[in-house]
């Protein structure tokens, strides 16, 4: 008995190692890739640089014009996310609180858009109309109009958790709906708003269809965009698109440093409850 | 009424506001234009009825193999991701040095982005290049190196297997949830009544992990469904048009202007889409009562 479970721990070991083999081998191609000059990157082996070129960073910058585009992802997800949030907090909070026929109804209404999928062709002819099409607005607009339904369902669903009693303790003392939100609903909401931050965040960063149907000019492109038209004009030169892959990347691996736990938690929410 | 004064409605007006005009009139106009020859060629837009629909499911222009493929797609990836999901997570759910560790790698791949993923894997999986292929030659086996993107026989299963190295750890993320809230009790009770490991696992793990297998397969349907960046940047649909899914041919017709058809494919994935949300919804709410 303990000899067969000191075997099936040692080859679950063995199979675990192998496994995060194969995650890891092909970052470290594009990695130790990304730093070699031209003609030993193109043949992709798992090696290290014998010379470390960093200078590849600063000409895939500069040729792909990523620094505008890095400064443009950082505007959609900074500012969408922080638009997110402050549209859907106050919803989700007074959907769950509130009872009556229009909350029973946007509810579902608003949980439907998880699921559904966006028409892009007719996005656009919207878009146009109200003039949001190829601007930093217009994409922050969207991209907050996009989270909506997944942020408000994820916050509605910790509302709950908060007693009412907190909101008529804050009532009794006086507080106006505004009040009682900002400094008494907001500052228990902050795990749950961690969390729904930390995957919009990730989902702008990452999304690249969105910006592909509505972003015509170049300067207003996200990274994704940015490295994918780099990917055409530059297919040959494989160290350039190492370091570009590596600089996309990286924005996200601190984020899941840093917030694993709060990305997890909200990634798995509603598998608990059922 | 505490309630009116404390919870105003106001505070849904710009949630609601932005998801109506950026999400819900253009699903309600797609469907309109959809009966439309609305184009790039002409500033007129006429009511053409069903015509849009006949072309995609009778003409000669292959839209039903988008279609077929979108179904193929999401019920392969799935029950792929699936099945290795739910291994990994019962063989991380026991007490294992570094599982923490383990974790962690099976899960990053899954943040992030399709388009970082596809263009990492047209390197690996380079024809003369890729890891991939060199590995196969250097041990000998050259005979099983391939054209994994462009060879018609090979390109499913490129796609599959790109698709589950980054998205099985999510699957596995949300199984361990579930695990976690089996109470030990329930095996103890289980192996004192004599159940061995296969027993135990459908006795107790597999009714209590049905929520965490319903999250997965709800996201898993609605991803697959909605498929289009690892496609279009793994294959762009080719060798050909094989793999050409319904999303990467709505963005082929949108890229020509046909934008009335556009609008027709996209609104068969939403009806399809919102029947399943419509059957998802009664299922839950019916569980919900019966809790």
């Amino acid at each position: 008995m303990i000899k067969s479970r000191f075997w099936s721990t040692a080859a679950t070991q063995v199979l675990m190692v192998a496994l995060c083999v194969i995650i890891s081998v092909p970052f470290l191609v594009v990695f130790f890739n990304s730093l070699k000059a031209k003609g030993p990157a193109s043949l992709m082996e798992l090696s290290l640089p014998s010379v470390f070129q960093w200078d590849n960073y600063a000409v895939a910058i500069e040729r792909g014009r990523l620094f505008t585009s890095f400064l443009n992802s950082m505007i959609y997800a900074v500012v969408g996310t922080l638009g997110t949030i402050l549209v859907t907090a106050p919803a989700a909070f007074v959907l769950s609180r509130r009872a009556g026929k229009t909350t029973a109804f946007f509810y579902p209404f608003i949980a439907l858009g998880i699921m559904l999928p966006t028409n892009f062709v007719a996005l656009i002819s919207v878009m146009q109309f109200l003039h949001l099409m190829n601007s930093h607005f217009g994409m922050v607009v969207l991209f907050i109009a996009a989270n909506v339904s997944f942020s408000t369902f994820i916050i509605y669903g910790f509302v709950g958790s908060i007693p009412r009693a907190m909101d008529e303790s804050a009532a009794i003392d006086g507080a106006k709906p505004m009040r009682l939100f900002f400094t008494v609903i907001l500052p228990l909401l902050q795990p749950v708003i961690a969390t729904v931050s930390l995957l919009t965040f990730i989902g702008i960063w990452n999304d690249f269809m969105t910006p592909l149907y509505v972003l015509n000019s170049s300067a207003a492109w996200p990274l994704t965009l940015s490295i994918y038209s780099f990917f055409g004009r530059y297919s040959q030169d494989w160290h350039l698109v190492f370091a570009d892959v590596v600089l996309t990347v990286l924005p996200v691996f601190v984020v899941f440093l840093v917030g694993q736990k709060a990305i997890v938690s909200g990634m798995v929410s509603g598998a608990v409850k059922g | 009424m505490i309630e009116k004064r404390l919870y105003p409605l106001w505070f849904l007006w710009p949630a609601v506001a932005l998801y109506a005009v950026l999400f819900v009139v253009p699903s309600l106009l797609g469907i309109l234009f959809s009966f439309t020859d609305w184009s790039r060629f002409s500033p007129d837009i006429h009511f053409v009825g069903l015509d849009n629909f006949v072309e995609i499911f009778t003409s000669t222009g292959n839209y039903t193999s988008y279609l077929g493929n979108t179904l193929l797609f999401t019920v392969v990836s799935n029950v792929l991701k699936l099945i290795l999901g739910l291994l990994l997570a019962l063989a991380l759910n026991r007490p294992l040095r570094g599982r923490g560790i383990y974790r962690a790698f099976l899960f990053f791949p899954s943040i992030l982005s399709f388009l970082v993923v596809g263009l990492i894997f047209r390197a690996i999986l380079h024809p003369s290049h890729g890891l991939v292929n060199t590995f196969l030659t250097s041990i000998g086996l050259d005979f099983l190196a391939g054209s994994w993107l462009a060879d018609p026989n090979l390109v499913w299963g490129s796609i599959f297997t790109v698709d589950a190295w980054k998205g099985v750890g999510y699957v596995m993320v949300v199984y361990l949830a579930g695990l976690q809230t089996i109470p030990q009790d329930y095996y103890d009770a289980a192996a004192i009544d004599g159940a061995g490991p296969w027993n135990r696992f459908w006795a107790v793990t597999f009714p209590m992990l049905i929520p965490a297998i319903t999250v997965n397969v709800v996201f898993g349907l609605t991803y697959g469904l909605r498929v289009f960046d690892i496609v279009y940047v793994l294959t762009n649909g080719g060798p050909g048009r094989m793999t050409e899914v319904l999303n990467t041919s709505v963005f082929n017709e949108f890229a020509l202007g046909n934008y009335g058809l556009g609008t027709a494919l996209s609104s068969i994935l939403f009806f399809v889409l919102a029947v399943l949300a419509y059957f998802i919804l009664r299922a839950m709410g019916r569980r919900k009562v019966e809790a």
